[in-house]
Formats: C-alpha cells, sequence, structure tokens
C-alpha cells in the first residue's frame, strides 16, 4: 500500500540524469546563443574544455574557483535544511574577509601553523557573525530571512568599502586595500608543493584551502545527519508543527543553521584572502555566494553532490574565461551570458525536466515489474 | 470549498452568478436557495457569514452549493466526522428524501454503521482497487469488515474490568486562548487516573484538539496540570514539551503526518521525534544511528509495521503503518501517562483492532490513558469514564455503563440538563 509520490525514483536518477538532462539542455541553448554571434559551437565547447582542464595551470584554476563554491554551495545547502533560503553568502563572505585579514595583519610575525586555525576561526566567526542578525530578525522577528540577507549583502558592501579606505588601507597608498600580509601567514601553494616534486604546474591560485574545502563537505555531512542538532533542523525544515510537537525550538535551531551557514560562506575568505590576494581589497567576492545556490540546488544540498556541482560550476568558470581568449566573437559578456543559462537550468529549472524523468522511470519499473 | 468572508447566499452563487452586476441575480438566487432549503429541510440564514456559522452548518451550506446547482449525483465524502448522531441522522434524512427525488448519492465512509444505515448498494474498496460490490440488505457488518481487511476481524475487543489506582494527570481550570484571541478551553477541569482510560467526545472543533495539545506541551494554557503530583507550570514553549516528556508523559497526536512524523525522514528517525536528545541514542557529539535503528527494528517488529524496514521514508508507509510507528515510539517508553489524539484516523480496520488492543494492554499495565476521539464507537469501546466538550467546555461526565449514543449525543450537541 506504500503511496508512490512523485518523488518516489531511484536516487541515481534524482542525483545523476536530472542534473546531466539540465546540462545538455542548457548546453544546446548555449550553442544556440553561440551560433547566433557567429561563431562555431563546437570550437567553443572544445575551448571550453580544454581551458577548464586540459592542462595543469587550467585544472589548478578550476579547483581554486571550485573551493569557493564549495563553501558558499555549503551554506545556502545547510539552511535550506531549515527551510531557510540564504541570499547573503556574498556578504558573509565579505565580512569573513575582515576577520582573516585582522588575524593575518595582527598576527604576521606568529607561525603558520597557529595563525592558520585562527584565521580560519575568525572567518567563521565574521561570516557567522554576519549571518546572526538576520537570521535573530527572521527568529524572532518574523522578518523574511531572504529579503534581510539580501540587504545585509548590500551593507556589507557599503561596511567593507568603509573599513578598508578609511582604516585597514596601507598606509601612503591611493589603491582602497589593506597592507600586505606578512610572508609567513601565506597560505602554501599547490604550485610550491608541485615544484617541490619538480613538476611545474603554471601560477594557479590553488592552496591549502582546497583541504578545507573537502573537511567542511564531511563535517556538513556529520553534522546534518548524524548529530541532534542537524536532526533539529531538518525536522524545523521539514514541519514546524512536528518541530512543536518534539518539543523543538524554532528559534535555537533557525539561528544555529544561520551561524553555520553563515560561519561556511565565510571561509571563502581564507582561499581568497589568505590564500591568494595576501591582502584586503574590495569587492573580492564577485558573486561567488550567489553561484552557491546554484552549486546547492545542483548538488541536492548533499554534500557529495556540492563537490560536483562545484567542480562543474569551477570548470565552467575557468574554461569560459578561455573562449574570451580563443573566439573573439564570444566576449567576455557573452561568457557570463553562457554562465547564466547554465546556472538557470541547473538551478532555479531544476524541476523543469524531473516530473518527465520521473513518469519515464516509474514506466520502465512497472513495465519491469509486469 | 467556502469563502469564509462570504454570506452563505454568496457562497452558494459564487461561480454562476449569471449577470454581471449582482442585484437581480442575488434576489433571483435568494428565492431559490429559500425554495431548496423549504424541499429539503435545510434551514440556513442565507445571509450569515461562513465563519460564524458552527462546522456543522458550513456542511449544509456545501450540500446547498451542489443543490443549486442541479446535482444529479451527490458524492459525500466522509460527511459525519464533523456532526454529532443527531446531527448525522438529520443528513441521512435529507440524502433518503434526495433519492425519494430519483437522485444519486454517492457516500464515501469508513464507518459501517453508516452503511448500514442508509446505502442500498455498497462497494468496497482495498489497496486501490474494487474487491467488491454487494446490496447492503445482503450484507453485514462483519461481513463488509472482512472484505476491507481481507481476512476475519474482531470489531469489538474484549475489555477486563478496570483497577484504577491513583491519580495521575490533575488538571484544574485549564484555559486555552488560541492565537487570534478566542478562548478554545474553558475553565476546564478533570483526572485521570492510573489503569483507566478517559474518553473525551465531542464534535470536532469543540475544544479537544487544543485540550490535548496543551497537556502535551503544544499550547499555552493557563490553570493548573498535575502529573504524579507535580506542577508543569512555569515552563512553556519547547521547554514545556520536553519537560512533560521527562515526566514521562507521551504523545500520540491527532495529525500523525504533520505533528507525530516526518514524511521524507527515514522512519528510524521518525522514530526518536521527540526523543531525539534522549542520552540513550546520542554519544558525546554523534547519534548513535546504528543503535537508532536496531531500537526502531525491535518496535516495529513488535508492533508488526509492515514493510519492517527502518531504513524506508516515512511517507511511504501506509497510514495504519504510519500509526503503528508512532504508537510504537510513545508505548515503549514505558510512559506513565498517554495522550492519545484519534489513534484510529485514516487506518484500515485491522489495524484498528490492532490499536485499541493495544490501548487496553497499557490500561492493563497500570497506565494513565487520555483519549480524544471523534468516533462515538471508540470511546464507547475503550473508555471508563466518558467526558463530552462542547464550545470549550466539559458539559458532562459518564461512566461508561451508563453512556448510550443518544445521551452522549445530546451532550455533544450542547444541549443542557441531559445526564
Amino acid at each position: 500500500m506504500a503511496a508512490s509520490s512523485p518523488t518516489d525514483i531511484p536516487r541515481w536518477v534524482d542525483y545523476l540524469v536530472v542534473p546531466l538532462v539540465n546540462l545538455v539542455v542548457a548546453l544546446l541553448l548555449t550553442g544556440v546563443v553561440v551560433i547566433a554571434v557567429g561563431a562555431n559551437p563546437l570550437d567553443a565547447l572544445q575551448s571550453l574544455a580544454f581551458g577548464a582542464v586540459g592542462y595543469p595551470e587550467a585544472i589548478g584554476f578550476t579547483l581554486y574557483y571550485a573551493t569557493n563554491f564549495i563553501f558558499t554551495g555549503l551554506s545556502v545547502a545547510v539552511a535550506f535544511h531549515a527551510g531557510l533560503f540564504n541570499i547573503g553568502g556574498e556578504g558573509q563572505a565579505y565580512v569573513g574577509g575582515l576577520g582573516v585579514a585582522l588575524v593575518c595583519l595582527g598576527l604576521g610575525s606568529w607561525p603558520l601553523v597557529i595563525v592558520f586555525p585562527i584565521a580560519v576561526a575568525a572567518a567563521a566567526i565574521f561570516g557567522a557573525a554576519w549571518a546572526f542578525i538576520p537570521a535573530y530578525l527572521q527568529a524572532k522577528r518574523g522578518s523574511h530571512i531572504v529579503i534581510t540577507t539580501i540587504m545585509f549583502n548590500f551593507i556589507a558592501a557599503a561596511l567593507m568599502t568603509y573599513i578598508v579606505v578609511h582604516v585597514l588601507i596601507a598606509p601612503g597608498q591611493q589603491a582602497p586595500r589593506s597592507s600586505d600580509f606578512a610572508p609567513g601567514v601565506r597560505l602554501p601553494m599547490a604550485k610550491d608543493v608541485m615544484a617541490a616534486f619538480g613538476i611545474d604546474i603554471g601560477e594557479p591560485p590553488l592552496n591549502l584551502s582546497s583541504l578545507l574545502a573537502i573537511v567542511a563537505c564531511v563535517f556538513v555531512w556529520l553534522f546534518i545527519w548524524h548529530t541532534r542538532w542537524g536532526y533539529e533542523i531538518r525536522t524545523v525544515g521539514h514541519s514546524e508543527r512536528a518541530a512543536r510537537y518534539a518539543g523543538i525550538s524554532r528559534t535555537r535551531a533557525i539561528i544555529l543553521t544561520m551561524l553555520v551557514s553563515g560561519a561556511l560562506s565565510g571561509l571563502v575568505a581564507v582561499n581568497d584572502i589568505m590564500g591568494v590576494h595576501h591582502y584586503l581589497p574590495v569587492g573580492w567576492t564577485g558573486g561567488v555566494g550567489f553561484v552557491g545556490i546554484a552549486v546547492a540546488l545542483m548538488g541536492r544540498n548533499h554534500p557529495v553532490g556540492i563537490a560536483m556541482a562545484a567542480l562543474l560550476f569551477g570548470a565552467l568558470y575557468q574554461g569560459g574565461s578561455e573562449i574570451a581568449f580563443d573566439i573573439p566573437q564570444i566576449t567576455k559578456e557573452m561568457v557570463v551570458v553562457i554562465q547564466g543559462l547554465v546556472i538557470l537550468f541547473c538551478g532555479a529549472l531544476e524541476n523543469m525536466f524531473k516530473p518527465q524523468i520521473a513518469v519515464l522511470f516509474r514506466r520502465r519499473a512497472i513495465a519491469a515489474a509486469a | 470549498m467556502l469563502v469564509d468572508d462570504f454570506t452563505v447566499l454568496e457562497n452558494v452563487m459564487l461561480g454562476i452568478e449569471g449577470a454581471p452586476l449582482l442585484g437581480e441575480a442575488t434576489a433571483k438566487a435568494r428565492t431559490h436557495l429559500a425554495e431548496l432549503s423549504k424541499s429539503y429541510g435545510l434551514e440556513i440564514d442565507p445571509n450569515a457569514v461562513i465563519h460564524d456559522l458552527p462546522v456543522g452548518l458550513q456542511q449544509r451550506v456545501e450540500i446547498l452549493k451542489a443543490l443549486y446547482r442541479g446535482a444529479e449525483i451527490l458524492i459525500l465524502d466522509e460527511p459525519t466526522a464533523v456532526l454529532t448522531p443527531q446531527e448525522a441522522d438529520q443528513l441521512f434524512l435529507m440524502l433518503r428524501r434526495f433519492r425519494a427525488l430519483g437522485k444519486t448519492v454517492i457516500l464515501i465512509t469508513h464507518k459501517l454503521r453508516e452503511i448500514m444505515a442508509v446505502t442500498d448498494r455498497v462497494t468496497v474498496m482495498r489497496g486501490g482497487a474494487v474487491v467488491a460490490t454487494v446490496d447492503t440488505a445482503s450484507t453485514s457488518r462483519e461481513q463488509l469488515a472482512e472484505m476491507m481487511v481481507g481476512r476475519k476481524v474482531l470489531l469489538r475487543v474484549e475489555k477486563a474490568p478496570a483497577t484504577v489506582g491513583g491519580v495521575v494527570l490533575d488538571v484544574g481550570h485549564l484555559d486555552v486562548i488560541d492565537g487570534s484571541g478566542v478562548a478554545r478551553v474553558k475553565d476546564v477541569s478533570f483526572t485521570v487516573r492510573s489503569g483507566e482510560i478517559v474518553g473525551i467526545a465531542g464534535v470536532s472543533g469543540n475544544g479537544q484538539s487544543e485540550l490535548l495539545e496543551a497537556l502535551a506541551g503544544m499550547r499555552r494554557f493557563t490553570g493548573e496540570v498535575l502529573v504524579n503530583g507535580k506542577a508543569v507550570t512555569g515552563a512553556h514553549g519547547h521547554a514545556l514539551a520536553r519537560l512533560l516528556r521527562r515526566q514521562r508523559v507521551s504523545h500520540v497526536p491527532e495529525d500523525r503526518q504533520r505533528e507525530g512524523l516526518v514524511g521524507p525522514f527515514a522512519a528510524n528517525e521518525s522514530a526518536i521525534l521527540g526523543y531525539q536528545d534522549d542520552p540513550a541514542c546520542n554519544g558525546l557529539i554523534l547519534m548513535d544511528r546504528r543503535k537508532i535503528v536496531s531500537r526502531c527494528q525491535s518496535e516495529m517488529q513488535s508492533f508488526d509495521v509492515r514493510p519492517c524496514n527502518p531504513g524506508l521514508r516515512t511517507a511511504a508507509f501506509s497510514g495504519g503503518n504510519q500509526q503503528k510507528i508512532v504508537l510504537a515510539r510513545e508505548m515503549e517508553r514505558d510512559p506513565a501517562l498517554l495522550l492519545v489524539g484519534q489513534p484510529t484516523r485514516g487506518v484500515d480496520i485491522g489495524a484498528i483492532e490492532f490499536i485499541h488492543r493495544r490501548l487496553l494492554e497499557m490500561r492493563a499495565a497500570g497506565k494513565a490513558i487520555l483519549l480524544v476521539s471523534v468516533e462515538l464507537d471508540e470511546i464507547l469501546a475503550l473508555a471508563d469514564r466518558i467526558l463530552v466538550m462542547f464550545d470549550g467546555r466539559i458539559v458532562g461526565e459518564l461512566p461508561r455503563a451508563e453512556a448510550t449514543e443518544a445521551k452522549l449525543g445530546l451532550l455533544m450537541a450542547g444541549v443542557e440538563g441531559h445526564a
């Protein structure tokens, strides 16, 4: 008597086939756009693939982008599990940068093994703090988290510009940026590690943070599915009434969720500020918080899916810049359009083909059973 | 569906106004509605606003709406859930009148008594397929029940006399005011002792649900509640629900799908809902998933949950098996007091028998049980004492021996001075 709902399709279909179909459709539509601007779509695809994974430096760039997307994707996913839509990853990452910068500027003479965990903690705490205010307003006052987190992105941008330009600006500098961090507190780069083995991989920004991203994936998996706090968060996300029945505080669950979510977004700063820039610039986040939404959607809010989706988006980002370089008709703006199409199909429209695919597979299952 | 803020007349006209301007159409509709009310004996004030009407009358508006549209076939889905026995009799009278005019009624119900009372033919469905269609006159309740379940069932479980102990639950002057400021429970006082089942009867929507939720810590209340002599006032919100669980109060909620379980969770996760903090299923930081699963497995075995698979999604179980998961969770924790709301709603007859037997076993084991049900049959089958609620108050208390359907029905309708 098991009721079969539309979601009752094999997991591998939901996690693999559906995203793949979405991706193919997005690429087909991209092909149309490419033809429209007078270029050959197959050339473009080849250039994209080669630019993303064709040579060691490209792979390094792809992994670097993927690292950021893992952090923000996990951030969005954790919030999703409580039924919250955290659009504020951008601002939380930005403020996380302040935490990293303060630690690296203040403890410049300390050894990296000590500064690294402190900087990670600072990034997480600053990101969490920036998520706390919208979380509190949602939990206690019912202000919608989507609205408040979006607004907090703007507030973060203004606040950080002020802090960088008026407080942290390097003495005697015109550019809006902080002083450089001491060489001792810069994260080890992949290229240096590979160079030690005698392998030259060019100059990709890939650094130690990518390992931190893997740790974050494991942490989220354990937190959401193997702790009572994750259990409470998921209960609140699925049914507020069940949470009330179970004596779960909705307020506490919302605030805890958003603190974890904000902390994960904050970790982007470890990769970008401590790993790549080695100083605090303005406007360095570049939409990474928003891509996290698409990554979380495509990755079905599961760390494994998110890691895979993040790699795909990392490849798109890296490969996209290569296309603009290779094919003159496809400008940088065109690449943004192409990336937007992929995000649209894999993220926002992810349920477009799912019902049809589900019907197809159920028919097959029934036929097999008969 | 009715529009809450519209009058009866507006609701009846909705969608077939017949003209862009309402003036004339309204006048016509008014006379037509008056004729219908009269000929079917369904009196109603056409100017009453829907949300001011009791549920029984709202149902009457729904029926009038169908008649107004010239219905030849009237399909009623569990129409008596919101009615007193007397109101149900009135409804059936109206249905017979409708039939006498040469029209058709399809009555969907799980109450065998209703089928025997008003229908001419009956079709039994099981698992989405038609099992049989028979003339009502040539069948019996027992036979219907057997067809519904696919095996012989006992319609009435044997009940030993109660051995009543001390007071477990003592409720004094309890009031519940809901979010919109309406008093749902008014000055309710009663006790439940160990080894007895106290039933709360009443037409649905008369405060029973709110009373049960308040006692389970899901609603704010004022007044005194003592469990085993200890006051549970002071805490509120989620802390109260936790406090009550610590005092060994178990609660089988009325709405198992939205409250008692979490549909997308695996069965073993739903099986710890409310006990997620229990040290027994937690390590220092991580949950002990293996223990949770094995515990769920043994609970499912002892309550005969099918399929016996703790990893299956909760929503994939049938209503009866979902309810068994909830009952197993709440009963297997050795509660002092068991609060039970609509334990057999949407559950097939075979599972009803099982659930009733389990509740009586709990009673025999000396537990105090408070049972809220809109099914009079269920209350009469299980309860030792019966409290009747009407409009948020307890309007009568009857020992089981003195309770009859007629007496309870009058109390449920708010007729004073009986019993």
